[in-house]
């Protein structure tokens, strides 16, 4: 390894590190009170005395996020090759959805929990409509931007469109699937906690609610850590399955 | 190697003369084309054409840019519809694309999804052909055009010139009867141009199928053709019909003897005579 490398590989978490003491410094310095915020060496702490209950309450915010993502999937993948291929429902559908798309979801959350009441699908819902409108754009501008070569390439050969979904369409759209993807996962994330803010008994963003309110900030802020490194593993899957998929893309 | 895939028998003996007249591959009358454009304005584009493919000949068409080169070998090609006019392939009205006729674009149009062989296999699987038949023949096919040692490779890693070489194994896995090619080479730089078009000469000559192809270049019209059309500026007509009466199989000294000369200035002055008047 050559010394200009090594040094790439340390300054990372040097500065890393260079940022936590000062913060650490800092907090103390000026004798900030934990309940406004903590140190990290109190985070981590709390982090460690509170294990069961921030990995149970983890699994639950997963679990949600998981489950609404591909929920949303499924539902976004027929809907967005339904516009794509049919010209009325393009007229019909896409202007609707893009209306809808434009609400904020927040504002919905109150009214999904009036619908779907107290139970995990509150949650799921709203996960499901955050991440439903980012697949489904993307998706359609992915079947969309199939270059016309290829599909009169197909056509020339006499191919049912039947075919031509599931030859050209379906892999030339993989990519702008991945983006849509890439995109709503960390939608996700943000949803799931969203809906346990309104209404929950568990649950990551639950928790933080809960701790904040009791004074108990370190352990809000080891729930809000747990949430970020869920989201950004939850991106790098998606990235490593995109890399495993898509190996055609520059 | 090549017998298997060569149509020696019929067309060959057409080209040459010496066989029974038959049906036209192609047969146009008075074939026009219109485009509506998205403001409602109506584009003249093509026509009124006649034209006349026999079997076993290589057509060459030149004209201005947007004169509706493309237009004519899509209505061809079946892929695009007729304002007016007949149109007729082997004798059967044409209006829709046909696996009889292979096509090279002129982008080479490989899926970067697949690799070279499964690109050059994309007919069979789409005509539902015999497997191991036509494994075999896409590499023969390979094996002809150089590509042997490519075929796991994605194509996004081969050249410019083997991409177009890859393109037309594929327009010939389904052995098409007649082939379309809209300016193939037209991409490539002028060495790979003219390496290329004199290999496609010699799989030509070998192989007798039926060609119509599209070119900005004239010596590669002439080179290949036994036929060059050349077409008025939009709406395209064909303007004139020239017979390329050079000696084959051709090669590189082609381009040098007197009569090449002779045929290429007078396309030259058909194209540019135009522009003056
Ligand atoms: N789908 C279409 N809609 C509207 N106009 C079209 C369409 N396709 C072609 N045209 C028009 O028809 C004319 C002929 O086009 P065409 O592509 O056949 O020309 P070309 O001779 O192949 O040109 P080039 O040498 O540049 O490839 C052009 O004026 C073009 O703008
Ligand atoms: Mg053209």
């Amino acid at each position: 390894m050559s010394f200009s490398s090594l040094g790439g590989r340390l300054l990372i978490p040097v500065v890393y590190l260079a940022m936590l003491s000062a913060w650490e410094g800092l907090t103390l310095y000026f004798s900030v009170p934990s309940w406004v915020l903590p140190a990290p060496s109190e985070i981590l702490a709390a982090g460690v005395e509170w294990a069961p209950e921030l990995a149970t309450n983890a699994l639950v915010t997963l679990r949600e996020t998981v489950f609404g993502f591909l929920l949303a999937l499924a539902l976004s993948l027929p809907l967005a090759a339904l516009i794509a291929f049919n010209a009325l429902a393009r007229r019909i559908i896409y202007p609707v959805l893009l209306g809808l798309q434009s609400i904020p979801k927040v504002a919905l959350a109150p009214l999904v929990l009036l619908w779907f009441g107290f139970s995990e699908w509150p949650k799921i819902v709203i996960v499901v409509l955050v991440c439903f409108f980012p697949i489904l754009v993307n998706v359609v501008a992915g079947f969309d931007a199939v270059p016309k070569s290829m599909l009169d390439m197909m056509r020339s050969l006499g191919a049912s469109q039947h075919m031509i979904l599931r030859r050209l369409r379906l892999p030339a759209a993989l990519p702008a699937l991945f983006t849509g993807c890439k995109v709503a996962i960390t939608f996700a994330v943000i949803g799931a906690v969203i809906g346990e803010f309104v209404s929950a008994q568990s649950g990551l963003g639950y928790l933080i609610l809960i701790t904040t309110s009791q004074s108990q900030t370190p352990v809000a802020f080891a729930a809000l850590l747990l949430l970020t490194v869920m989201s950004v593993a939850l991106f790098y899957i998606l990235e490593y399955l995109e890399k495993r998929v898509v190996t055609w893309s520059p | 190697m090549t017998a298997d895939i060569a149509r020696s028998d019929v067309e060959r003996a057409e080209r040459t003369g010496t066989g029974r007249p038959s049906v036209p591959v192609i047969h146009l009358r008075d074939v026009i084309k219109r485009f509506r454009e998205k403001t409602g304005r109506e584009v003249h584009a093509l026509g009124p054409v006649d034209l006349t493919i026999r079997p076993g000949e290589f057509v060459c068409v030149v004209g201005p840019s947007g004169c509706g080169k493309s237009t004519l070998l899509r209505l061809i090609a079946g892929l695009e519809a007729a304002s007016g006019g007949t149109l007729r392939r082997y004798g059967q009205p044409l209006d829709a694309p046909s696996h009889e006729v292979g096509i090279i674009f002129q982008e080479h149009v490989l899926f970067p999804w697949a690799s070279v062989l499964e690109n050059v296999l994309l007919p069979a699987d789409v005509l539902g052909l015999e497997k191991s038949a036509a494994q075999a023949r896409a590499w023969r096919l390979l094996e002809m055009t150089g590509l042997r040692d490519f075929a796991h490779h994605c194509p996004q890693n081969l050249s410019g010139g083997m991409k177009q070489r890859a393109a037309f194994c594929r327009a010939m896995l389904a052995d098409p009867r007649f082939l379309l090619l809209d300016e193939p080479f037209g991409a490539l730089d002028a060495l790979t141009r003219e390496e290329l078009s004199l290999e496609l000469s010699r799989l030509w000559d070998e192989l007798g199928r039926t060609a119509f192809m599209i070119t900005h270049d004239i010596e590669e019209a002439i080179l290949l053709g036994d036929r060059v059309l050349v077409m008025s500026p939009r709406p395209g007509r064909i303007e004139a019909d020239i017979a390329i009466d050079l000696p084959r199989p051709r090669s590189i000294d082609t381009a040098a003897l007197p009569r090449f000369q002779e045929i290429k200035n007078q396309v030259r002055h058909l194209i540019f005579g135009h522009r003056k008047g």
